[in-house]
């Protein structure tokens, strides 16, 4: 398969800061990659410096085989970006801000107006097409901001953080409208802090965190990696739970001792708690659960990711 | 014809001269401005033609009856509305250019992300610039139209060269827009914006608007022909008294200096800000 983007070493430093520190990847043509991680591990740097609107300190970064710093526009005239602060233009209504980004790209009316029809139709946003952007609710901002970027037919979709500040519910519609596009084939490229969006939306993705790239799989691939299937959650009250850890400790593969529960690696969620409350422990609360990017995260770092 | 694709366009631009900074679709942003104009309030956009009317009847015809007349530099006399005349015309042309190149950049850089949103299509950073002086101008431009109108009919222009004032009001808002655009981009705060008005109140009142600068000493007179608005009043001053001499071309040439280095500063300053 053709990479569309490729990085090699690529470096991005502010005096002494690292915000990007030698990183290699590539995102391939037709899937859907994703930079996971907290804020301030670089995504949006990353992110930035692709878009052509940011210039590296090192490395390379070929975006469709060119690289961004020379050829600015062109690669922008490929990308259609969502940043992570919505940025549409207020004084005007759904449609004109549709048509006027259009013509920031230089397209001609006759291409925009059927294109902005379908569009509105993809943002489930027709009957709000004569309203004020000021007017909209955060998801239908967030879907218009999707729509603007692809007002281009763009090759790649950026997307900073797209569901950062949305209900769930307006989450839900967002991610559908994403997985649709997966469908149709456009390349999406997506950071976010959520391990439920990585998982949800990512075929492969890296874990950053501080600048650099702590693992690169496919989601699944992650978790059957760095953690086991399961994970037995438990709260005996916040100042007994670290007097438990260390029984607890022969008892499973991994532990983790977080603030308010300890968190228990394991393969059989049941079968570890029947045993635990069997040798005389009662937990306050307990639960099983599947093991998620977050505790990938966990055992690669040592820390949560919304923190 | 099959409509052309962003990337096609693009590519197109590949060669051409100030690539990397500029698409050719200055109309862009203009045409962005014009379609959030059409729902503006038109209160703000008619008082930017009210105010020098305004100042015209109270000082032009209040303080007027007072002095009566002036002598202009030929040792002819002129009514002293006439005298405030174009130094009003070149004041609004210069506070409408000022309004819009400012606080409206000022918002758009730092408050609702415009340009950046901008920055991430294929237009460029001059495009952007001159899209945004561009409509400064035009709104210059229909000040000065609505200026002459009043003043016309009242006699205060002394001849054909008059007409010229029109044009001349653009080149000075063209000027000060672009210098303005310059200078909000580096500024960082709304106290920061407030020194912008705090230079603008009193070159308006000592440029020569209301009185020669011979009523100064010659090292504030000095001081004074450095600032742009003299320039500016001078200008139109000379035009619409049909006082035509190689002076003109000296102000001309200062403001086209004015809008190169506006321009060039503008440019890079959005590629720091945006493109790097």
């Amino acid at each position: 398969m053709t990479s569309l983007i490729s990085a090699r070493s690529l470096t991005k430093t502010y005096g002494d800061f690292v915000a990007v520190d030698q990183i290699n990847f590539e995102v391939r043509k037709g899937e859907s990659f994703g930079l996971l991680g907290p804020n301030g591990a670089g995504k949006s740097t990353i992110m930035r410096m692709i878009g052509a609107t940011l210039q590296r300190s090192s490395g390379e970064l070929a975006v469709l085989g060119k690289d961004p710093e020379k050829f600015g526009p062109q690669i922008r005239a490929h990308l259609g970006v969502v940043p992570q602060q919505d940025n549409l233009d207020s004084e005007l209504t759904v449609r004109e801000n549709l048509y006027i980004y259009g013509r920031y790209f230089g397209l001609s009316k006759k291409f925009l107006t059927p294109k902005i029809q379908e569009l509105l139709e993809f943002a489930q946003l027709e009957e709000k097409r004569d309203v004020k952007v000021e007017a909209l609710s955060g998801g239908m901002k967030r879907r218009l901001t999707i729509a603007r970027a692809l007002v281009s037919e763009p090759e790649i979709l950026m997307l900073d953080e797209p569901t950062t500040g949305l209900d769930p519910q307006a989450r839900h519609i967002l991610w559908d409208r994403l997985f649709r596009l997966k469908e149709l084939g456009v390349t999406l490229l997506l950071t976010t802090h959520f391990m439920d969006e990585a998982e949800q939306l990512c075929q492969r993705l890296i874990v950053m965190d501080k600048g650099k790239i702590m693992a690169e799989d496919s989601p699944a691939e992650l978790i059957r990696k760095y953690v086991t299937k399961e994970v037995l959650e438990l709260r005996f009250g916040s100042d007994k739970n670290s007097q438990y850890v260390d029984q607890l400790r022969q008892k499973c593969d991994r532990i983790e001792q977080l603030p308010d529960r300890i968190l228990l690696y394991t393969n059989d969620g049941e079968t570890l708690l029947t045993e635990i409350v069997g040798s005389g422990l009662h937990p306050i609360t307990s639960l099983v659960r599947r093991s998620s990017l977050e505790d990938v995260f966990l055992r690669l770092t040592g820390r949560s990711l919304i923190e | 014809m099959i409509a052309k694709g962003a990337v096609a366009i693009a590519e197109g631009r590949i060669g051409k001269p100030l690539e990397k900074y500029y698409a050719g679709r200055t109309r862009a942003p203009l045409q962005r401005s014009f379609i959030a104009f059409k729902s503006s309030a038109w209160l703000v956009v008619l008082s930017g033609f009210v105010e020098p009317v305004l100042y015209l009847f109270s000082f032009g015809f209040g303080v007027g009856a007072l002095i009566g007349g002036i002598t202009a530099a030929d040792g002819s006399t002129i009514s002293y509305a006439a005298y405030i005349a174009p130094g009003l015309l070149a004041t609004s042309a210069m506070n409408g250019a000022i309004y819009d190149s400012t606080w409206n950049v000022f918002w758009k850089i730092n408050e609702s992300k415009l340009y950046q949103g901008m920055l991430a299509t294929s237009l460029g950073p001059l495009d952007v610039a001159l899209g945004e002086i561009a409509w400064a101008l035009l709104r210059g431009l229909m000040y000065a139209i609505g200026f002459m109108i009043v003043v016309t009919p009242l006699g205060l222009i002394e001849n054909w060269w008059g007409l010229l004032a029109i044009p001349a009001a653009v080149l000075i808002a063209f000027g000060f827009a672009s210098f303005g655009m310059a200078a909000t981009s580096y500024m960082k705060s709304f106290q920061q914006m407030n020194y912008i008005n705090m230079l603008m109140l009193p070159m308006f009142l000592f440029s020569g608007s209301f009185f020669p600068l011979t009523v100064y000493p010659e090292i504030v007179q000095w001081f004074i022909k450095i600032l742009p608005l003299w320039h500016g009043i001078s200008l139109i001053r000379d035009l619409t008294l049909g006082q035509i001499d190689s002076s003109i071309l000296g102000h001309v040439l200062y403001f086209i200096v004015m809008i190169a280095l506006g321009l060039w500063f503008t440019t890079k300053r959005l590629n720091a800000l945006f493109l790097r």
